[in-house]
């Protein structure tokens, strides 16, 4: 028999709850799994969708702006690889972001039929991305190849970046989530966002190109976009030399994740315990 | 000692009254920049609904406790807050030891993947390790009998099936507390009598159970201790028997005794007047509730009004879905004006269980009905049992035990 008492009130304290958070890491896992195995059940391609998707997206993009938009007559490397980094950025932000804001929504019959500490729900989506993220990479390494082209160490830091892209989307995405569970107005914004963010992200042009437009409080706004902080550093870091450090959206995307994360994680411990009275 | 202890717990939820009935992100707004200009105005807005009121109950270690009351009496709210799905709003529940609930078989099954896949995600999320789950796995794929298709996603499981390897899962978890409400009510007779032999097991190798369920049959077969709510307060909590006794003394629409002083007021007509009827156990010892081996006595007087009438009475017995059980008449006979009085005897260990009612009739001459007293008494039959493990429904009207089978070894092999 197990001594421990456990006590359940309309309180908890903090490192009780990181506690049992680790205590049912195994779920975690298996409801990541889950995610990834279910997603390209009774398909044909399978995971092959993960190579279409942003392969296609990368064409797309490297034709209309630079070819169409004319954005690729200065470039020094061919504009494919220029794309690639904020398409990768782009498709994880926005299927996290999506993923995020459904999880609870989706995962109902988990939540108001047994106890688990909630956020593990949005906390295991970030793989369902990643498996995406490291497919384009592969993607990327192809068309490196292709074009003779070598990124240099930076390189390295693509995962920290990638981290943060999750985390860019984690603060949102968990309001979201929870406001979508009382709200299902939510469920309708996002995708709404996520059309439209694409053009105010530096996915297919440069954030130099903003910056040379000539209008300043114009760049002053663009930084302050948390995707478009990633995508520089992404930039920065896969691209050799091609793209220099950009502390002007890097600092505004910290001072995002930092704000948004703990703001989130409290605004969703608020609620978490009354999901099942709103689902 | 007690492993699970609940004090002072409540649990409120807040209607929101018409007007306001809907959540939309609209009216949400609307109503908080509204609030803005006038906050007091809006707090009359939401009304309180108390699901749980101060209920205060300890389980001890090995108790089964059946938690019993009407719909909506917060029976599931109270599992709810012991399975930490919701929050109580004030009080404290001490837990010792690992809980686990089955609220709902195959809870959180994923259609797509496959019963082996759901074995693994649905252990987990009912609180197992991978390694337990390996040991058990092929126990599990055994007991729900589904050998053949566990690589088969469970979207294509019959419904049998797919309940059978929730519960299968859920039947091999190891906690010191289990928590389940309502399974019985699914799957076949089979499957039922499966359920309830597991849930023996767990309460026989010394853990706790607490079990909802609305076949009081079951509960009192199972349990040994009992907690009766009713519009979220505990009325009674002690041994099973008497809070089952107790919650059916105060559901039933028993109507034992009809009784008139007056002959004007009386139902009936010029030729006969109802005075009363009863029904009472017919035996020594006194009962609150008739059970199966209860034998009845009903008593029926009536005023006749005419002289030198050839008269007999015919007595109605129904089931609750109205079909007659049994109809039985004495012999008539010549009345004078005056009181008339029939008795007629049940025996105990006849009528199953159930709720039944009876109609009276008075009929003259052998063959024309003078008056027919229908729905004069209502009351229920309990269940009992012994030597059985088996609690689901006995079938039938009837289960006298004058009618018995009888088996012999007949040859040795």
């Amino acid at each position: 028999m197990n001594s421990r008492e456990r006590i359940i009130t309309a309180k908890k304290s903090t490192t009780d709850y990181l506690k049992e958070i680790w205590g049912f890491k195994e779920l975690f896992w298996i409801l990541a799994k889950r995610d990834i195995l279910v997603k390209y059940k009774q398909t044909v391609l399978g995971i092959g969708w993960s190579v279409i998707r942003p392969l296609v997206t990368m064409i797309v993009m490297a034709f209309a702006f630079g070819k169409i938009g004319k954005l690729d007559t200065n470039t020094a490397i061919p504009f494919t690889l220029v794309v690639a980094p904020g398409v990768i950025i782009w498709l994880f932000f926005s299927q996290s972001l999506q993923a995020l804001s459904q999880s609870i929504v989706l995962n109902s019959n988990l939540v108001s039929k047994v106890y688990f500490p909630r956020l593990i729900i949005p906390l295991s989506t970030i793989f369902l991305g990643l498996v995406d993220v490291l497919i384009s990479i592969i993607l990327f390494f192809i068309i490196c190849i292709w074009y003779q082209f070598l990124p240099d160490w930076k390189l390295l830091l693509v995962p920290l970046f990638i981290l943060m892209t999750f985390l860019a989307a984690f603060g949102i995405g968990l309001i979201s989530a929870v406001l979508n569970v009382k709200f299902r107005d939510i469920g309708q914004i996002i995708p709404f966002v996520i059309q439209f963010g694409y053009f105010i992200s530096p996915v297919g042009y440069l954030t130099e190109s903003v910056r040379s437009t000539g209008q300043p409080w114009f760049y002053k706004l663009f930084v302050l976009n948390p995707v478009t902080g990633c995508i520089d550093a992404l930039r920065w870091c896969m691209l050799d030399d091609f793209a220099a450090f950009n502390w002007d959206s890097f600092v505004p995307l910290v001072i995002f994740i930092v704000v948004t994360f703990f703001y989130s994680i409290r605004f969703f411990r608020k609620h978490e315990n009354s999901f099942v009275d709103h689902i | 000692m007690t492993v699970l202890s609940i004090e002072n717990v409540t649990k409120r939820y807040q209607l929101n009254q018409k007007g306001n009935s809907t959540d939309d992100l609209r009216d949400t707004i609307t109503r908080w920049s509204n609030s803005l200009f006038k906050p007091s105005k809006n707090k009359n807005t939401k009304e309180d609904f108390w699901a749980l009121k101060d209920i205060n109950l300890d389980v001890k270690q090995g108790d089964r406790l059946g938690l019993v009351g009407a719909n909506g009496a917060g029976k599931s709210t109270l599992l709810k807050v012991l399975s930490q799905i919701t929050e109580p709003t004030t009080g404290i529940v001490r837990v010792k030891g690992r809980m686990a609930s089955l609220l709902e078989v195959g809870t959180g099954f994923h259609p797509e993947l496959t019963g082996r896949e759901n074995i693994f995600l649905n252990g987990a999320i009912l609180g197992m390790q991978k390694a337990e789950i390996l040991r058990h796995f092929d126990a599990i794929v055994d007991f729900a009998g589904i050998n053949k298709f566990i690589d088969t996603p469970v979207k294509r499981y019959s419904s049998g099936m797919y309940v059978r390897l929730g519960f299968a899962i859920a039947a091999h978890l190891e906690p010191e507390i289990l928590v389940v409400d309502e399974v019985l009510a699914v799957g076949d007779a089979d499957f039922q009598k499966k359920s309830i032999g597991k849930m023996r097991d767990v309460s026989n190798s010394g853990r706790t159970l607490i079990f909802v369920s609305h076949n009081l049959t079951a509960v009192q077969g199972l349990c040994n201790k009992g907690a009766y709510l009713r519009n979220g307060e505990l009325i009674k909590a002690g041994k099973i028997d008497e809070v089952v006794n107790e919650y059916v003394k105060t559901v039933s629409k028993f109507q034992l005794k009809q009784k008139w002083a007056d002959p004007n007021e009386a139902p009936g007509n010029d030729q006969v007047r109802i005075k009363s009827i009863s029904l009472t156990p017919n035996q020594e010892i006194v009962v609150d509730n008739f059970d199966t081996r209860t034998p009845l006595k009903m008593v029926f007087e009536y005023w006749n009004m005419m002289d030198n009438a050839e008269l007999n009475v015919s007595i109605f017995l129904y089931s609750m879905t109205g079909e007659c059980v049994f109809n039985i008449g004495d012999d008539a006979k010549i009345y004078q004006k005056g009181i008339v009085r029939a008795e007629c005897n049940i025996p105990g260990d006849f009528l199953n269980d159930g709720s039944y009612y009876i109609s009276a009739m008075i009929v003259k001459d052998r063959l024309a009905p003078v008056f027919f007293f229908e729905d004069a008494l209502a009351f229920d039959i309990l269940d009992y049992r012994e030597g059985t493990d088996w609690y689901g429904k006995w079938p039938g009207a009837v289960r006298p035990k004058l009618i018995t089978v009888n088996s012999v070894q007949k040859e040795l092999l």
